[in-house]
């Protein structure tokens, strides 16, 4: 058995996956039932001045029988008064000392910066996280993502809480953002132990066609939500790429967006991440989803021979690539089992209609056969078949040394340079 | 469409009349189905199961590819978990307590997704459990069906040395000797029984006890646990019982199981109640291509096999006779034919209603054979044997750790509750496990 163990930025907990600060960790009731149920750590909800919330809040899209592949929300920050929060976070502390307990705050002024973290280090928290991401509601006051859209704002009110605080500092990041590096860096100039990412994304889920209101409706209208789920682990795993691979760029990550399974887990590892933060799996399936999360990691790792999560950190990352770092003489070419194929010829209608004609049907037999001469390697039929492992890309060995764009006899400026 | 593509995933196996009606799945069935699991709170599924498997926790992990995840979700359990998997009646149990069943819609396969996980861990022999740190204590089972071989497990986990006594030549009990063929083979059931075993206690076939033996045992072993199921099957008491030709069904079965199917049959063959095992008669002697009525004294709406297991019958095209009761068996060495009397049912106020006889409506049926399946013995002579061992209606009596009026002595299984699924007797010897553990270590 691997050690699931986890030391990040110094904050202990005895696995790598905690709940991110959402509705999940609202209370001290969800967040003990929630170690209880096995989560390593959690990230309080955003502590802050007070607030109020609209009434309905979440959106969602459905993609057929999945109903909630992302969700949106325009909820804000904590609505619960301080002093509850840090009473109850006070408790969870006290019946849980070894799992991790992050503060998550969102002020405007130095001073409620410092007045919050010195009352949350006096209860035990673990460290805190500055939320510098929420989409909506928060920013229009100054806050939120207006505060991670802006490096200097970012660096200097991180700054602010560093100077203060004595436990590790996360900055966690709006995804809202061209380049994640530069909110990442400014966090690093400011002092930050590390960086979680990414909060939510500026959407709008969509619109009740009866009505013509868009979701969520609040009596009648809506406001621009924060999206999360799974239909945005690939922008967060690609930021995430992008942080490991940057040569300046050295804190640890905790990554967010999208976890449900392990396999989300090991990629975000795979990708540079430390730790990583859970919240709509969690919010369509309970706590309990944990105990698939670190037994398929575990056994992940086992099968790996690697013995803790930093085996796995950040190896595939440097695989990513500039495109031009592409060898253009690798080629693959579908190939169908014809053992496996079960005669639905998606794979044609996808390749004829909309890629390059390269499959072709035989009368009376409804199995496809590709034209192994047209085809151009692109995926499109392996990913639209519902059989697994019935087309896969078989590698043509085509002879030829790699080549790279800037030498390819198509490259105008390589012409150029010829005449 | 010109070409018919036709898969199936008894590619592998001959496909015969025997075959599994519910084959195992493929990774991709599997997980196709696995996605259509709502994975509810508080399962009503899980409340259905008598082990309690957290069903949609180890469906979630079929679709996460966990899958030595998913089996040990299962059989932490249930440690027959293939077996219930496939013999269970799910229509009645887990299956049938789905929510997509409040919307017509078919129920998840959750059987099959059992079989599919255990399978794998069965087949590599993926080992998810050892045995318990030795707690010096030695404990003696009596019977190596579902029930001994479920206390087996779990006292070895805990750390308690083990030996399982068996009268067969092999153990699994009625997984083995018993459920009709196209649901669990002996390879299943052996295979299945060897994976259990190979956590580390022994099994001692061809080992059936008697008095003396157990005499023997009460001293070498600090606790038994009795697992010791039914006995034969009852008699009709009628006159030509004796007659070559006539068999009781739990016997029919355990030959035609010994033999793997390997065994003649009359053509004409009437088989008299309507239990679950009367149907399994039936239809496996069908299967044998026999010409088979089920005679039944009372009607449909009283017979005691579940509905899928007579749509079964049905479709093997059993005729059943309701109403009817044999009288006489008629034959000079073998069996010739049936007598039998028709019945109408009198409704007593509210009471199950009486069989009335209807006078001078006898008739005879012609037959080569006929399997009495009529309810089985309990183990009364063996029992009465055992010092201070309270018995009711032929059941052995105990406490919620399955404790018997001997204190020595648990037991669980058929032998306690008079007869029910494999995975009652399975949740039996998990928790009787306990409660020994309780026992040795009080
Ligand atoms: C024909 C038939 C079909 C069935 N089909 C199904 C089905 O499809 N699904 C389902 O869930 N259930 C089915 N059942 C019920 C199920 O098989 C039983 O409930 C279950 O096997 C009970 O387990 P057990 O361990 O209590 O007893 P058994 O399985 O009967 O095992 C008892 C074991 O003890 C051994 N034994 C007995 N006396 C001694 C002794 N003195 N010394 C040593 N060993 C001894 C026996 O040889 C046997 O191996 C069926 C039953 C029958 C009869
Ligand atoms: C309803 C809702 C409320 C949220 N509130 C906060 C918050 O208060 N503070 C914060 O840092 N992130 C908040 N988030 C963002 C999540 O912590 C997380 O970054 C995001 O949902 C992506 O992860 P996921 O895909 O696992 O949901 C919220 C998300 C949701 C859905
Ligand atoms: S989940 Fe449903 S019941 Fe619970 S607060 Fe939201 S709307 Fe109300």
């Amino acid at each position: 058995m691997a050690n699931l163990e986890s030391d990040f930025a110094g904050i202990k907990s005895p696995n790598p996956f905690w709940l991110a600060s959402a509705p999940p960790t609202n209370t001290g009731y969800q967040v003990m039932n929630a170690f209880k149920a096995g989560w390593g750590g959690a990230v309080w909800k955003t502590l802050g001045q007070p607030i109020v919330n609209v009434s309905s809040r979440y959106g969602a899209l459905a993609y057929k029988n999945n109903k909630m592949m992302g969700l949106n929300n325009i909820e804000l920050i904590t609505d619960r008064s301080l002093e509850i929060n840090l009473q109850e976070m006070k408790e969870v502390k006290e019946k849980f000392p070894h799992h991790a307990l992050i503060a998550s705050m969102m002020f405007e002024t130095k001073e409620e910066w410092h007045d919050c973290i010195k009352r949350c280090e006096d209860i035990g928290v673990d460290g805190f996280e500055l939320n510098y991401g929420c989409p909506h509601g928060m920013c229009e006051r100054g806050m939120g993502s207006a505060v991670g859209q802006n490096p200097d704002v970012c660096e200097k009110i991180t700054s602010w809480v560093t100077e203060k605080a004595t436990k590790p500092v996360i900055v966690k990041l709006t995804p809202n953002i061209t380049d994640i590096t530069k909110p990442a860096l400014a966090a690093q100039r400011g002092g930050a132990s590390a960086v979680s990412l990414i909060n939510t994304i500026n959407s709008v889920t969509g619109i009740n066609l009866d009505t013509m209101e868009p979701n969520p409706s609040v009596a009648g209208l809506s406001t621009h939500g924060g999206y999360c789920g799974p239909a945005v682990k690939p922008i967060a795993l690609n930021m995430v790429s992008e942080l490991t691979k940057h040569p300046d760029f050295k804190l640890p990550i905790s990554g967010i967006g999208g976890v449900e399974t392990w396999q989300d887990a090991v990629e975000f590892f795979l990708m540079g991440a430390s730790t990583v933060q859970v919240c709509t799996a969690v919010m369509h399936y309970g706590f309990k989803i944990v105990t698939d999360l670190t037994e398929g990691t575990n056994e992940y790792l086992d099968s790996h021979n690697m013995k803790s999560i930093a085996d796995l950190r950040g190896i595939v990352a440097n695989k990513l690539k500039k495109w031009e770092e592409l060898d253009l003489n690798y080629k693959v070419i579908a190939h169908i089992d014809p053992e496996k194929c079960i005669g639905c010829q998606l794979c044609y209608i996808a390749c004829e209609d909309g890629a390059h004609q390269s499959i072709a049907l035989v009368p009376g037999n409804r199995i496809p056969v590709i034209k192994e001469d047209h085809c151009v390697g692109c995926n499109l039929c392996s990913l639209v078949c519902p059989v697994e492992n019935c087309i896969s890309m078989v590698k043509i060995e085509t002879g030829k040394p790699k080549l790279l764009w800037k030498d390819h006899p198509k490259n105008p400026s390589k012409q150029a340079s010829k005449v | 469409m010109t070409k018919i593509l036709k898969k199936s995933n008894t590619k592998a196996e001959e496909i015969n009349k025997f075959s599994k009606i519910k084959p195992l799945l493929s990774q991709n069935e599997a997980v196709i189905e696995a996605s259509r699991c709502l994975f509810c709170h508080d399962a009503p599924c899980i409340n259905a199961c008598p082990t309690s498997i957290d069903i949609p926790m180890f469906i979630r992990q079929i679709i996460t590819k966990n899958i030595k995840g998913s089996a040990k979700t299962i059989l932490t359990q249930n440690i027959l978990g293939k077996a219930c998997g496939q013999v269970c009646p799910t229509e009645v149990l887990c299956e049938g307590a789905c929510v997509y069943n409040e919307m017509n819609e078919k129920p998840i396969d959750i059987g099959r997704l059992q079989a599919f996980a255990t399978d794998h861990v069965i087949k590599n022999n993926i080992r998810l459990f050892t045995k318990g740190k030795p707690t010096g204590k030695k404990v003696a089972v009596v019977g190596g069906g579902p029930a001994g071989l479920s206390c087996a497990h779990e006292l070895t986990r805990l750390g308690h040395e083990v030996v399982v006594y068996e009268a067969n030549s092999s153990a699994g009990g009625l997984n083995t000797y018993g459920v009709a063929p196209y649901k669990y083979t002996n390879k299943d059931s052996q295979e299945e029984v060897k994976y259990i075993s190979e956590i580390g206690f022994e099994i001692k076939a061809n080992n059936r006890l008697d008095t003396k033996k157990l005499s023997e045992l009460e001293k070498k072993y600090d606790a038994i646990f009795l697992a010791v199921g039914l006995g034969k099957s009852n008699k009709l008491n009628i006159s030509g019982e004796n007659l070559k030709g006539v068999y009781g069904a739990a016997e029919f079965i355990h030959e035609l199981r010994e033999k793997e199917q390997k065994i003649t049959v009359g053509k004409n063959i009437i088989v008299i109640g309507a239990g679950n095992t009367a149907i399994d008669a039936a239809v496996e002697t069908s299967k044998l291509n026999a010409d088979v009525t089920v005679v039944y004294r009372r009607t449909e709406k009283e017979q005691r096999a579940y509905f899928f297991e007579v749509d079964l019958a049905k479709q093997n095209g059993i005729k059943f006779m309701y109403l009817t009761t044999p009288l006489e068996i008629i034959g000079k060495e073998k069996v010739e034919a049936l007598k039998c009397i028709k019945n109408k049912l009198i409704e007593k106020n509210g009471s199950k209603p009486e069989i009335e006889p209807i006078k001078g409506s006898e008739f005879i049926i012609p037959c080569e054979m006929i399997i009495a399946a009529v309810g089985q013995e309990k183990m009364t002579d063996f029992y009465k044997e055992i010092s201070n061992l309270k018995i009711d209606n032929g059941k052995i009596v105990v406490n919620k750790d399955f404790q018997t009026s001997n204190p020595q002595y648990f037991a669980g299984g058929d032998c306690v509750n008079g007869g029910k699924e494999v995975v009652n007797a399975v949740s039996h010897g998990r928790d009787a496990a306990r409660g020994i553990d309780k026992f040795l270590k009080g």
